[in-house]
């Protein structure tokens, strides 16, 4: 980093130590796992920069529309509709957290079998290493799976700003009544925080915004189904993961920016992977900065990742919200419409997740699906065994995986990823 | 390397956990030699010294150590699971299911009537369920290895050991010989808790047909009664069980030839 931060990290009150060790070990892993990638498109350059000042830069951005008095609200989950953070004039930043931090201290509070992506969140904050969390004015958690909406309830004892988003679980004409009761509170909540109420033209154009960083990410994932893919999928894992908190303009354009200069690659045939790789499609919970383990395991292997499955993917950004409303309520029901179509496991039943794991199998010409499951978290699990026999009735081969963020795993991981390549060669 | 014979020779060599096992064969896939060593605390050190006793044109490395060998000696690598599929389905042509129990691992692989690994299963990170479990029980009951399987065949019940956790089952063992319980009984519990395990991993990937047994494992006559008797499939046993992997791996090295 260019630029000393320093004194921003301790203003936000974080642990100084401990958030020079854990910036260590993301540097370390970026330049391991990211930098010594061969025939990365050059627009990548963006995220090597977005990634060695997340943060620096980013944090500096988010201190300084905060002076400007713009609120920050951060959250857990693809269910928080940024296009209501926005049209309130607050920016929203996703929290979910990707490494192990501070474990001794969350086991403290949380049992030990608890999944790596809730544990991690907790450690975060317990180790007062990141400064997203620290910045933010309102944190927003949603009652999804048992263990977030457990861990919530002691999450809201560490820190004052805390709120609680209802979800339901089931998919019918009352409970899309129930999110839209749901939303239109948040709204009023953020609405509270900033104190600027959502009028159509903020909403309308907050929707705009952000279909339009969702139209450029699904210019991405289309440009994937070529071969060779003109992209990794470690450096597409990325672009899904800076989606949660870069500035929405400034992502867009630069998607859109590698977007062209990977057409040209697919013009030129020039790939990530020699053509004829094998193609693998990753789907199951997921994957936040900085867990970039098992697309590196699968990359390093020699195989190439086409799509994410997930929220940090697919899931969490296929579908546009329509513009066709004219009023808060019309562009409200449009939300809800758009956000009910997310096929997260905690529904059930769930079949559309299905649907679309197979439509995505077909479309992005993968061979086969490793399904990818936080070891403790029961919905993913719970699901990868019917996902597996649909796929292999449909003779598309399926490695369930079960992990967390410790490299304890690694080689034996590598030895099934390995052999499951074999397979589809 | 170069051969002394006009005949090319290919090596498979197969670095596990516990042992270290080197297979040469002609073109043809006939064994000429074979060599197995105790892996010992420097893996590379032990296989050096294995493929300096034999003459190769071309090596392919499998097991857990592959990726070392790899480095050391640039040559290509296969997974243990690739591997003993072929060795096995090498020998037993019909075969379309492999149980191979090791050192560290076990897995079920099934196979597609061409020898190709169609899917498989395999132990998660843990020691239950492979040969570390059992070598760590019979230390516990005061067995040799080599006497251990034959011993639990001889009871005439099990116990029932209700932990596959090798630190839990090490502590239920204890209280049950503190018990006065027999310890051969014993030991034929902790046998039928592997083949619980091994069952449930082969049933995920295959329903019927013979199951070729790999491993060192399988040269436990016990295992192979109880798997036999649970599954009431057929059970095949390599003439050497062990060899399975570095076969296949040397196998796969004459394949690679073009
Ligand atoms: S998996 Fe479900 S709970 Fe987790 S971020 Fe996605 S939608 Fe939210
Ligand atoms: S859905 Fe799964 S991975 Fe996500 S928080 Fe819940 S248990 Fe963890």
């Amino acid at each position: 980093m260019t630029t000393d931060y320093t004194s921003m990290w301790q203003e936000l009150g974080l642990d100084l130590a401990g958030h020079d060790a854990l910036l260590n070990v993301l540097g370390t892993a970026y330049t391991d796992i990211y930098l010594s990638q061969k025939n990365r498109p050059e627009g990548m350059g963006y995220f090597d920069f977005v990634m060695s000042e997340v943060h620096g830069l980013r944090i500096k951005e988010l201190m300084d529309e905060k002076a400007a008095g713009r609120k920050i609200i951060g959250s857990y989950c693809v269910f928080v509709p940024e296009e209501i953070v926005l049209a309130a004039n607050a920016t929203l930043v996703g929290l979910c957290s990707g490494a192990d931090f501070a474990m001794e201290k969350v086991e403290q509070l949380l049992p030990r079998n608890t999944c790596a992506l809730i544990k991690s969140s907790f450690g975060f904050k317990i180790g007062k290493v990141c400064p997203y969390l620290e910045s933010a004015d309102m944190i927003v958690g949603e009652n999804t799976c048992d263990g977030k909406k457990k861990a919530y309830e002691t999450l809201g004892t560490l820190v004052d700003n805390l709120y609680v988003m209802d979800l339901p679980q089931t998919k019918t004409d009352q409970t899309r009544d129930l999110l839209k009761a749901e939303y239109m509170k948040f709204k009023t909540a953020v609405e509270e925080l900033t104190g600027v109420a959502v009028t159509p033209e903020s909403l309308k154009s907050a929707i705009d915004v952000v279909n339009a960083k969702r139209a450029a990410i699904h210019r991405l994932s289309a440009l994937r189904k070529a071969d060779p893919a003109p992209i990794s999928g470690l450096d597409a894992l990325l672009a899904n993961q800076v989606f949660f908190y870069d500035n929405p303009a400034r992502f867009t354009e630069s998607v859109n920016k590698i977007c062209d200069e990977l057409e040209t690659r697919i013009q030129e045939k020039t790939g990530a992977f020699p053509a004829g790789a094998p193609r693998i499609l990753v789907s199951g919970c997921p994957q936040a900065v900085p867990n970039w383990k098992l697309h590196m395991i699968v990359e390093t292997a020699g195989a190439v990742i086409v799509g994410e499955e997930s929220c940090v993917g697919e899931r969490g950004t296929r579908n546009l919200t329509a513009d066709t409303g004219t009023t808060v309520d019309e562009m409200m029901d449009a939300i809800v419409d758009r956000y009910f179509q997310v096929d997260c496991a905690i529904f059930t039943p769930n079949p559309q997740r299905l649907d679309h794991i197979q439509e995505m199998v077909t479309a992005y010409n993968a061979q086969g699906v490793i399904h990818y499951g936080l070891q403790f978290c029961q919905p993913y699990l719970m699901e990868s065994i019917p996902v597996e026999k649909a796929l292999e009735e449909k003779n598309i081969p399926c490695l369930r995986v079960e992990t967390d963020y410790g490299m304890e795993d690694a080689g034996q991981l590598k030895t099934r990823v390995e052999a499951f390549i074999e397979q589809l060669r | 390397m170069s051969s002394d014979t006009t005949a090319v020779r290919y090596a498979g060599i197969d670095i596990g956990s516990r042992t270290i096992k080197l297979v040469v064969v002609d073109s043809s896939g006939k064994i000429l030699e074979r060599f197995q060593s105790d892996t010992g605390f420097d893996p590379m050190t032990t296989a050096n010294a294995l493929i300096a006793k034999v003459s190769f044109d071309k090596i392919m490395a499998t097991g857990y150590g592959r990726n070392l060998f790899e480095l050391s000696f640039d040559a290509p690598t296969v997974t243990e699971i690739k591997a003993h599929a072929r060795g096995a389905w090498t020998e037993f042509p019909d075969a379309r299911t492999v149980l191979d129990i090791g050192g560290q691992d076990s897995k079920a692989i099934s196979l597609f009537d061409t020898g190709k690994v169609k899917k498989f299963e395999m132990n998660d990170r843990c020691a239950a369920g492979t040969g570390k479990f059992l070598e760590i029980m019979a230390a516990t009951l005061g067995f040799e290895l080599a006497e251990f399987g034959a011993q639990a065949l001889a009871a005439e019940k099990d116990l029932l050991i209700s932990s596959m956790c090798t630190v839990f089952a090490e502590s239920e063992v204890t209280s049950l010989i503190a018990r006065g319980e027999d310890r051969k009984e014993i030991a034929r519990g902790l046998h039928t808790s592997v083949i619980r395990r091994a069952a449930g991993m082969i049933n995920r990937v295959s329903s019927d047909g013979p199951i070729v047994f790999t491993g060192g494992v399988a040269k436990n006559p016990c295992m192979v009664q109880l798997l036999a008797g649970r599954l009431d499939r057929e059970i095949r046993i390599p003439s050497d069980p062990q060899l399975a992997g570095a076969y296949g791996a040397a196998l796969l090295a004459a394949e690679a030839r073009a």
